[in-house]
């Protein structure tokens, strides 16, 4: 097997996952697409793990699964708070903060 | 050997299609479902290459946990505007540009790198699967203090989304 099939189909993800970030408004999928992102970044640390037999690249993707898992709890109870307040999850409305 | 190509293309094509879905489908709970093949397409990978300690707590977490986190949150904020996302088209050309020359740009960059570089070219007579005693014994010897750390973060994590959600008694 090719490292480089692991590599392309992490990059291919990742911007999947950018598209996502950028393009839709729901806060929920935003943060659905920041998963398909740290996924892929997942797949590249594995697959160089596996590359040099080490175990690290493994270590590094379990650290940031359980980052990622703190993060959607975090997440979701702020877009529950905004939810809450405003009765909409549509990100372009969150421009309180804007000169 | 050819059969590892074979199962990492049905795979990836697979994981590919849905990720696609789950940016561009107009129902989030479909976005959920999709995002559950992608997650399952990523664990399927990692015991490919031999990361059976990962696969299996890639399901146990984001499958198990995350997914479930993901379904609470959209029952919970459930609106008409889901189902109605045309008005976002004046971002969507910026945003498959940047994604498009980001792609092409980490293409290149790694066909130049990695063109022919074999995933198990550092041992003779192939991989060997990293076992889970192996991560566990680098797991608690080495990164013992960022494991602790973690174990600390999600703590914080957890109070603070209780604090953040939570209502405010009598407000």
């Amino acid at each position: 097997m090719y490292l480089n099939e692991m590599l392309l189909l992490g990059a291919v993800l990742f911007c999947i996952g950018v598209y996502g970030v950028l393009a839709r408004r729901n806060g929920v999928l935003v943060l659905m697409s920041i998963e398909l992102i740290l996924n892929a970044v997942n797949i590249n640390l594995v697959a160089f793990g596996a590359f040099h037999d080490t175990v690290q690249g493994q270590i590094f993707a379990l650290f940031v699964i359980t980052v990622a898992a703190a993060e959607v709890g975090i997440g979701l109870a702020i877009v529950l708070l905004l939810y809450r307040n405003r009765r909409s999850i549509d990100l372009d409305q969150v421009d309180l903060m804007k000169g | 050997m050819i059969a590892e190509h074979v199962a990492f293309g049905i795979i990836a094509a697979v994981m590919v299609a849905s990720a696609l879905r789950v940016v561009t489908t107009r129902d989030i709970m479909h976005a959920a479902l999709y995002l559950v093949i992608v997650l399952a397409g990523v664990a399927a990978l990692f015991l490919l290459v031999g990361a059976e300690f990962t696969g299996i707590t890639q399901v146990l977490i984001y499958i198990g946990a995350v997914i479930v986190l993901f379904l609470f949150g959209i029952m919970l904020t459930r609106t008409d505007f889901d189902q109605d996302e045309e008005t976002d088209h004046k971002r969507k050309f910026p945003a498959i540009l940047t994604a498009l020359l980001l792609l092409a740009v980490m293409i290149g960059a790694l066909v130049d790198r990695f063109e022919d570089v074999k995933l198990d070219a550092n041992l003779p007579g192939g991989q060997t699967p990293q076992t889970t005693a192996q991560v566990s014994d680098e797991l608690f010897s080495q990164y013992i203090v960022p494991f602790e750390a973690v174990s600390v973060l999600l703590l914080a994590a957890l109070i603070g989304a209780i604090v953040i959600a939570r209502r405010e008694e009598g407000g």
